[in-house]
């Protein structure tokens, strides 16, 4: 256990921020994830985080913090992709890549300027993979709210969201406005991973979007399970990612520890591995083949 | 701009767009953009391993992305889903931040792997990067018309005998192999963007699959030198020159696409 | 006077996901002869027809080309696909396509002789392709892409064409030039055509030989032998009636029984 619980671990500062902060955003991607995956937009998911990559680095030249950046950038992005209608597959990995490409390379342009205007250093590693114990404990009463704003939105729109997700024509002869849930989805999805962006960094936060949710929907077809058993994965794989970085240091003491993103990409990487052994999914007694709802 | 160190920089950054323009043809062709994106990731934390460990980060480069493009076509081939590829991926990249994390030099190196670098091939390596791009230009000449079937009509190349799966695999081997050069210079996160760009430019201007292929490498040697001059004077990297580059001949292409159509239609 | 045959079909059957698709399915494509292989949808077709290429595993059975095992046909057999995918950026005009149909197994980068260029030229003319053989294939219409990829599969000269639906979604008028085609190329070239399709009245006056499918079994031989009441009611397992109107044939059930496996266009209940 002492391995585990390095000292000082549960009294400083930027482990409880971390904590604090990775545990949060860690349930708002399990969530959006879940409904990413069920609704068959991870390609959308992927695009945003490479957008928000961009919006990560500019933010130090606008002179504000990686989470606007990450967030603001994103919404910007979902918006056009609504509008563009990135849904349609023809033609979409080519013309969808090159837009990627070009936001990426702006992307490298704002970190270069980024390193040799402002005295700060490990502005790439920051943006790219995460910095969780460098967050400004201030932000922290911002990233709740703005979580429970979005999983609030989640449960506000939930029907109508899973219904235009099954059938898009069923849910407009109902009265759902398709494309204003499919668009206020989009953003919730931005707003997701720009979160995350802040714990994991931009280019990995991917694996915290879809990892948790694709691991929990093998091991249940019910919705309502799988947005619990995702929250789970997603949160114990943040906090132990939080626990074993601040260990890491302990481990070798000539290095300067390993980075937390790669802890928690790890874990998710693995958990969904196991997810698929067999004595796994007897343990959670995964019988129906069919996705229910209730 | 053309002598020292730069004449390095010149001879490489020709190779790769050489590569890159007869690769990325058929990378367009077959719609091969996920191993495309894929196949520089597992570079990526190849190439950060090998430096840490002191070897020549072409080794590094080399054996990751043959991993990946090996791994990938089994993948494939049991129809996995695209979960595990993309945590595989992100594992990848994980694991190269990682690798760097424990060197000294953490931010230049990410960022030159991830976002090219003029200076990101030494002296000592302008052989092997010739060498490997003149394989791998080679095997492409060799499979050309059998890439090109099973590209565009994979079911009657099956029943010609042609062996599409075959083509495909020597296909990721070759993507594996071309990744190795380039990456140095145009950065993991980027490469994929020289690989689509100039070919869907030049598909949009040529008819006929050896005039596409000959304006890729055209479009593609333009674009990287071009790159390579405007990160000199500047000194802003070379990736997002290459990223912007191949976005505007993407869209000189798409608008040439769209009169040639629109005059069509009107005749 | 018995032709040499092209292919030998003998005792085929095949299982899928348990249902027996193909029950001990036998017939002979001979050479110079159009062939067609009638059935409805979803009546083991495809299956039969991938059995030939090579593509499928037989339970029992045995299918020959030229004598030999199907899996050495090498380029003594030409496919043409219902349809190929692609869309009109493909930078491939219909003559770089024709033309691989003469040297897709080439390994390297030769350029093409005169020969091989007038080959070219010729096999387009052949198939009143000329208008837009300079056109992307991804742009072309169903019916010019028909003639393109029949084109493409009889420059390497094979002794049988083999053709999957190619008549499914093409209008009337292409069906009738798309069939006259087919019949004025395989004469011209004596190859052996064996075309699927679901119903077979288009098809009358070009075929020599037809083999019946229904319930994975088959009846082969020529029309006059094949298309009648007891043949078809003993494929079938139970009766049908065959009319033979205007130079048309129908294909009548009885009213209240299994009217499903009937080809299409000749399905009508009489009250």
């Amino acid at each position: 256990m002492r391995f585990l619980f390095e000292p000082g671990l549960f009294s400083s500062a930027p482990v409880q921020t971390a904590f604090v902060i990775g545990g949060v955003t860690a349930v708002v991607s399990a969530i959006v994830g879940v409904l990413t995956v069920v609704r068959g937009q991870s390609f959308a998911g992927h695009a945003l985080t490479d957008v928000a990559t961009t919006g990560g680095s500019g933010s130090f030249l606008v002179g504000v913090t990686p989470l606007v950046g990450f967030i603001g950038a994103g919404v910007l992005g979902a918006g056009a992709m609504e509008l563009a209608g990135v849904q349609r597959r023809r033609g979409r990995d080519v013309a969808t890549g090159i837009v990627l490409g070009a936001a990426t390379g702006l992307a490298a342009l704002f970190l270069y300027l980024d390193t040799t205007r402002s005295a700060s250093t490990g502005v790439t590693q920051q943006i790219l993979f995460g910095s969780i114990f460098t967050v400004d404990p201030s932000t922290i009463p911002v990233v709740i709210v703005i979580s429970v704003v979005t999983i609030a939105l989640i449960g506000w729109m939930y029907r109508p969201l899973l219904l235009s997700s099954l059938s898009s024509e069923l849910a407009s002869a109902r009265g759902v406005g398709v494309r204003r849930v499919s668009l206020l989805f989009m953003m919730t999805l931005a707003v997701s991973v720009g979160l995350s962006s802040v714990a994991i960094g931009s280019v990995l936060s991917t694996a915290l979007l879809i990892g948790p949710a694709a691991t929990a929907l093998r091991l249940t077809k019910n919705l309502r399970r799988a947005f619990v058993y995702s929250c789970v994965v997603g949160v114990v794989a943040t906090w132990l990612g939080v626990v074993l970085a601040y260990d890491s240091y302990y481990w070798d003491p000539s290095s300067q520890g390993l980075p937390v993103s790669f802890f928690i990409v790890s874990i998710i990487f693995l958990g969904y591995l196991v997810s698929g052994l067999g004595l796994v999914r007897r343990f959670v007694g995964r019988r129906a083949s069919v996705v229910t709802v209730v | 701009m053309f002598s020292g160190f730069m004449v390095n920089a010149w001879l490489v950054a020709t190779v790769v767009a050489l590569v890159a323009g007869v690769v990325g043809f058929f990378v367009v062709l077959r719609g091969s953009a996920f191993p495309a994106h894929a196949i520089p990731n597992g570079a990526f934390a190849g190439a950060a391993g090998a430096n840490l460990i002191g070897v020549n980060p072409l080794i590094g480069l080399g054996v990751f992305s043959l991993a990946a493009a090996l791994g990938i076509g089994r993948l494939s081939r049991r129809g996995r889903s695209d979960v595990v590829t993309a945590l595989a991926l992100m594992m990848m990249l994980a694991l190269g931040a990682a690798f760097i994390s424990q060197s000294t030099e953490y931010e230049p190196q990410i960022f030159s792997l991830l976002f090219g670098e003029i200076l990101g091939v030494s002296a000592s390596q302008v052989v092997p990067v010739a060498v490997l791009g003149a394989v791998c230009v080679a095997a492409v000449a060799v499979l050309y018309r059998r890439l090109l079937m099973t590209s565009i009509a994979p079911e009657i190349a099956a029943a010609r005998g042609l062996r599409p799966e075959r083509v495909e695999l020597a296909f990721l081997v070759v993507i594996a192999c071309s990744t190795t050069m380039t990456v140095p210079v145009v950065g993991a996160l980027l490469i994929f963007s020289l690989m689509i760009g100039p070919p869907a430019a030049a598909r949009s201007f040529a008819n006929r699959p050896e005039f596409a292929l000959v304006g890729s490498v055209a479009i593609a040697l333009v674009t990287v030198w071009g790159a390579l001059a405007c990160s000199f004077t500047t000194n802003w990297p070379v990736g997002f020159y290459v990223g912007v580059f191949s976005a505007t001949w993407f869209g000189l292409g798409r608008a040439y696409t769209w009169r040639r159509t629109r005059a069509v239609k009107g005749a | 006077m018995s032709t040499p045959s092209v292919l030998d079909v003998d005792g085929v059957s095949v299982t899928l996901a348990g249902r027996r698709i193909l029950d001990d399915v036998s017939f002979e494509v001979r050479e110079g002869e159009f062939t067609g292989l009638i059935g409805s949808n979803g009546v083991g077709k495809t299956t039969l027809l991938r059995a030939i290429l090579g593509l499928q595993r037989l339970d029992s059975g045995e299918i020959r080309m030229n004598g030999a095992p199907i899996a050495q046909h090498g380029r003594s057999l030409g496919y043409v696909p219902q349809r190929v995918q692609l869309d009109p950026d493909v930078p491939m005009r219909a003559w770089d396509f024709v033309a691989l149909g003469l040297d897709a197994h080439r390994y390297g980068f030769a350029r093409r002789t005169k020969e091989q260029r007038d080959l070219v030229d010729r096999m387009l003319h052949d198939v009143d392709a000329e208008r837009f053989a300079n056109a992307r294939v991804g742009s072309l219409s169903g019916g010019e892409q028909q003639r393109v990829l029949i084109a493409h599969a009889l420059i390497s000269r094979p002794t049988l064409l083999l053709l999957d639906e190619p008549l499914a979604n093409l209008d009337p008028g292409s069906v009738q030039e798309i069939v006259a085609l087919l019949h004025r190329v395989a004469n011209d070239q004596k190859v052996a055509v064996l075309l699927s399709a679901h119903e077979m009245n288009s098809l009358l006056p070009v075929m020599d030989r037809i083999v019946y499918l229904t319930n994975g079994r088959a009846a082969s031989g020529t029309t006059d032998e094949v298309v009648r009441s007891d043949v078809l009611s003993a494929l079938y397992g139970h009766h049908v009636d065959v009319l033979k109107l205007h130079g048309r044939v129908l294909v009548v059930a009885e009213p209240g029984q299994e009217n499903r496996d009937i080809p299409q266009h000749e399905t009508f209940t009489v009250t």
